[in-house]
């Protein structure tokens, strides 16, 4: 990799404007985990005025379902799930104020739009990169939806998470750029 | 006749659940570092170094390398001449899946209802099972847990045979391109081709038992499945679906004896962490 920067949530309009689809970020801070259960409920409570349980501006959501933790363990294993289940839900969440989403895979067009709407980013974490993602995890506490067992929402405060930029603010799209490049026909 | 207690099948399956979900197979290994060697994205060649550094740091620190630890898939080959004792074999079998999950800490990703409740059933059981009855004394366990990022991207199709050739060839290469970068590329492309509907899709998951560094036994399948694998490493897809050269590890094939009125075609894709582990009773 060429190019590696180092950045710190909660994320605002102006840092994201500078962070270019295909960029290596180095992310630091707290983010949040949620994955369809919970964004299902979180949209629930935004739809009908309530708070959520954080608050979503300048924040960061992680698709994420880890392992149980060891004995003694911050977290288990901690790669990104599938993003495009989360996409009939997370234009109200970036509408809300969340400004940076982390998963793997392509997003939906509303996505997109929403991401350009709000000047937020959509970073790639790598699929099954579980144990080296869950290394940059230094501390997990759970903060609602205890019921969803995997599936609840966790503050997690990381160090140096290593993911990429895919979708930027301006909506450039590295799920389609990179493989236009690469494609031989 | 020889006995075998369902408390060593059970004791068996513990094991296989837990030691599959950690260690990634030297096979895999191996294939993942000579595609990073040609990998011309500098993206692409980062994210496959990220996952041999996770597969290290998994058998390490013996945490599953990938937090989806997947629906438990059961092979079982159980030899004729073995009297299965003591209890059920399918309970002994999930009971070896309930605390393999549980003790190897492994996350339980399984839901009752499939439609209305969807209430996790906390213990990841029950295992999908499969058993063969083949000649013998033995009994082989292989236990296969699958994540739903690359099963979900499986299809099949009952194709005609006029489709020939040129239909299956297509039909698998637009299955990859159609799934980008969802089933965690670098893939493993499991085919089933013949069969009925249900035996189709299972010789396709069968195919994906074949160690990497085994070819084909049948030299025009074998030709088939590298011509394919050049296809697809030509979408451009790439690790994780970011674009680059390794979209596919390998591409392998099982066939059946069909219908003459028939050509089942089954894609099942597997994700890099492609687990499997056997153990011989």
């Amino acid at each position: 990799m060429t190019k590696e920067v180092l950045l710190r949530t909660p994320l605002n309009e102006y840092e994201n404007a500078k962070l270019e689809a295909g960029l290596k970020v180095l992310l630091s801070g707290k983010i949040y985990t949620a994955r369809d259960a919970a964004h299902k409920r979180l949209v629930q409570l935004i739809k009908e005025g309530k708070s959520l349980p954080f608050d979503p501006r300048g924040q960061v959501i992680y698709y994420v379902g880890p392992t149980p933790e060891k004995p003694g363990g911050i977290i288990g294993s901690a790669g990104p799930t599938t993003s495009g289940r989360m996409d009939p839900y997370t234009p109200t969440l970036l509408d809300a104020g969340v400004k940076g989403t982390i998963g793997k895979g392509q997003r939906s067009r509303e996505v997109i739009d929403a991401i350009i709407r709000n000047r937020a980013v959509y970073f790639a974490a790598t699929g099954g990169a579980a144990v080296l993602i869950a290394k940059s995890i230094k501390s997990s506490k759970l903060i609602a939806y205890d019921d969803l067992g995997p599936e609840a929402i966790r503050e997690l405060v990381i160090e140096n998470f290593p993911c990429i930029v895919a979708i930027d603010s301006r909506g450039r799209n590295l799920y389609e750029e990179g493989v236009r490049k690469y494609q031989i026909p | 006749m020889r006995e075998v207690d369902v408390s060593e099948i059970t004791r068996v399956v513990k094991q296989l659940c837990v030691d599959a979900n950690i260690h990634l197979d030297r096979d895999v290994v191996e294939k993942i570092e000579e595609f990073a060697e040609k990998e011309d994205s500098p993206v692409g060649k980062e994210i496959l170094g990220q996952i041999l550094a996770n597969a290290r740091m998994a058998s390490e620190e013996q945490m599953p390398m990938c937090q989806d630890t997947g629906i438990a898939v059961v092979l079982i080959e159980l030899g004729q001449d073995v009297h299965v004792s003591g209890g059920d074999l399918n309970k002994a079998i999930n009971e070896g899946v309930r605390q393999g999950y549980r003790d190897g800490f492994l996350r339980k990703s399984l839901v009752d209802d499939p439609v209305f409740d969807r209430r996790n059933t906390q213990d990841n059981t029950p295992a999908v099972i499969h058993i063969e009855i083949v000649s013998g004394d033995s009994v082989k366990i292989t236990l296969a847990p699958k994540g739903a990022g690359s099963e979900n991207m499986s299809e099949i199709r009952m194709m005609k045979p006029a489709d020939g050739i040129e239909g299956i060839k297509d039909f698998v290469v637009q299955r990859v391109s159609r799934s980008g970068g969802m089933p965690c590329p670098p893939i493993i492309v499991g085919v089933g081709i013949g069969g009925d509907f249900e035996q189709c899709a299972y010789l396709s998951k069968k195919a994906l038992l074949r160690p990497l560094t085994v070819k084909n036994p049948d030299t025009r399948l074998s030709a088939l499945e590298e011509e394919l694998l050049l296809r697809i490493n030509r979408l451009g897809i790439g690790p994780l679906g970011l674009g680059g050269r390794t979209t596919a590890l390998a591409v392998q094939i099982l066939t059946m004896p069909c219908h003459i009125a028939s050509m089942p075609v089954a894609v099942n894709l597997q994700c890099h962490a492609q687990r499997h582990k056997t153990a011989t009773i």
